[in-house]
């Protein structure tokens, strides 16, 4: 672009070359508005934040400034403790989760078949519906009395007495998991079928013909040559999972007594339910390390294709 | 050989679904609570598959008439086309900006811009919510379409600058050539190219924008002015009684309009989700 646009700028009219010395003007008049709402919305209020964790700020009530204390009080307090092992958990238990089945249902619908299309549409669902609705339907499907999954499992005999999914510590951080893992598979399975999709045909061909079985193949070719992607989308989701607020306020509330609160419930309930914003804050920022590890190794993986 | 080939189909049927099963009965579960008499809902003794007394619209009728569910409806689509529409014009210059200019610091722009991309809403609820007091747009629908641009602009950005940056250059170069400024070439050659792109983006937007729940939950109390997110989970709910008929009719109603855009553009968002995904 750049020695195209020199050639016949040079053989033109000087007012094309203080056009073409022009263009840094441009693009950051173009790119103004944008950088101004970030600064706005996002860098703004993560600083702010961060004065606040260090303060005593209640709402309504200007706090004293105590410097790192929040932070250092925090992990001690047994809530907070158990909040950030949950949290850990949570996204460790379903980031996996969603890796193994994505990858599977991405294979799945790598397959070429009539009526593929539709199937793919299908499972993108729970993906494109609102979160928080969906989650209500979950809630429902798990009430301790009319749970659905009790009348089937009673029926199979498979439980003699209903189970109180939500009530139950354990079963509980199972259900979080399980519909996290719900709304999130879509997206693990229709990145992973994007990436299938480009890996040619031939090499598949070629490792027939040398006699590499299905699984060797999906071992030494798929993997590998998938590698990329996988990391891609782990790294995105950690940072989502890890952050997810959504589908543990709406189906726990973080209960029962506290099992599957993660950092995103606690901060709401801390800063807004009971006006403590100090220590909102300070638990929210918890998850900024989180998103700075990620964003280091993501902009290194993508270095190479970073260029537009 | 026909043998072979059938068997495969078969065999991709049979693993396909029990993913489709489990991605869709929680919408088939909205279906069939919110059309079912409280009566037989909240009998035990029935098999809750089943409507043997008849489907009634009683569920829906409470909804529309004794709720404030349709203004919830009215604003969350006042909120999402307004922000929506924001987003996609900022979007769309810095993108063209980041894919087709050359400038010092192109890189730590679009370096900062995917930091903000990947940075969570429940990171910064708690500080926007006082920001959004400080300019007193607090419970009001502006407090909304003014923040959700923040987590909207970052991620089409994203989108559209890979998708502008696949377009050949050629024809804007020879407008430019002859005179063209570059927001005229924006206008006149790129936006008629990139409009698959465009759309999916603002299907993206839209999707977004109406989903979203921790801001809507955060900075809006009267009822009235809620979106449809928070006001079908915290005011349908009154006291410790669950409506579930009118809670799932609401979940489904509120579910449709991006379900229902999102079977009519399927390959838009198919491809959206494909792009924004490799490169994010």
């Amino acid at each position: 672009m750049q020695s195209a646009e020199g050639v016949s700028g040079a053989s033109r009219l000087p007012r094309y070359r203080i056009r073409w010395n022009a263009e840094p003007m441009v693009a950051w008049g173009f790119l103004a508005p944008t950088l101004l709402l970030l600064v706005l919305l996002a860098v703004y209020p993560l600083c702010y934040a961060l004065y606040l964790s260090m303060t005593t700020t209640q709402v309504g009530v200007p706090g004293r400034f105590v410097g790192p204390a929040n932070f250092i009080r925090l992990p001690r307090t047994e809530i907070f403790s158990l909040t950030l092992w949950n949290t850990v958990w949570y996204t460790a238990v379903a980031v996996f989760a969603k890796l193994v089945l994505g990858l599977t249902l991405a294979l799945v619908l790598a397959q070429r078949v009539p009526g593929m299309k539709w199937i793919r549409g299908a499972v993108l669902v729970p993906w494109v519906a609102p979160i928080a609705l969906s989650v209500l339907a979950w809630t429902w499907m798990f009430d301790s009395t009319y749970s659905v999954f009790n009348w089937v499992l009673m029926r199979l005999h498979l439980i003699s007495a209903p189970v109180a999914w939500l009530g139950v510590p354990i079963l509980a951080r199972f259900a979080v998991v399980l519909v996290n893992v719900w709304a999130g598979l879509p997206f693990f399975a229709m990145t992973f079928l994007a990436g299938l999709v480009t890996i040619p045909r031939e090499l598949y061909e070629a490792a027939t013909v040398d006699g590499v079985g299905a699984l060797g193949q999906f071992r030494r070719l798929t993997l590998p040559l998938l590698r990329p992607v996988l990391a891609t989308v782990v790294l995105f989701s950690v940072v989502m999972t890890s952050s997810d607020f959504a589908t543990i306020f709406v189906l726990t509330h973080g209960g029962p007594m506290n099992t599957t609160q993660v950092l995103a419930t606690l901060a709401y309930r801390l800063g807004l339910a009971t006006g403590d914003l100090g220590n909102g804050a300070a638990i929210s920022l918890y998850l900024f390390p989180i998103l700075i590890a990620v964003t280091a190794i993501q902009a290194r993986l993508m270095r190479r294709s970073w260029q537009w | 050989m026909v043998g072979s080939s059938a068997r495969r189909a078969i065999l991709a049927y049979a693993g396909a679904a029990p993913f489709v099963v489990f991605a869709l009965f929680p919408f088939v579960w909205m279906l069939i609570t919110s059309v079912k008499k409280d009566a037989e809902l909240y009998d035990l003794a029935q098999n809750p598959f089943l409507a043997r007394t008849g489907i009634t619209w009683e569920h829906y009728r409470f909804l529309f008439e004794h709720t404030a569910f349709p203004l919830w409806l009215r604003n969350s689509a006042l909120v999402a086309v307004s922000s929506t529409a924001a987003s996609v014009v900022l979007a769309l210059l810095a993108a063209y900006a980041l894919a087709r200019m050359r400038f010092r610091y192109a890189e730590g722009v679009s370096t900062f811009i995917f930091v903000v991309y990947l940075m969570p809403t429940t990171l910064l609820f708690l500080p926007l919510a006082r920001l959004v007091s400080l300019l007193h747009i607090a419970n009001t629908l502006w407090s909304l379409i003014v923040t959700y641009p923040a987590f909207m602009v970052p991620f089409i950005t994203w989108m559209l600058a890979a998708y502008l940056a696949a377009i050949p250059k050629d024809l804007e170069e020879s407008a430019l050539v002859d005179g063209c400024t570059r927001l005229g070439a924006l206008r006149r050659i790129v936006l008629p190219l990139a409009r698959p792109g465009i759309i999916t983006a603002t299907l993206f937007g839209f999707t977004l924008a109406w989903s979203e729940f921790i801001y809507a939950l955060t900075f809006i109390s009267t009822t009235s002015l809620k979106t449809v997110t928070a006001g079908v989970v915290v005011d349908l709910i009154r006291g410790d009684i669950f409506y579930w008929g009118s809670l799932m009719a609401g979940a489904l109603t509120a579910s449709l309009p991006v379900v229902v855009l999102f079977s009519l553009f399927l390959d838009h968002y198919v491809s959206g989700l494909t792009a924004g995904a490799v490169k994010g």
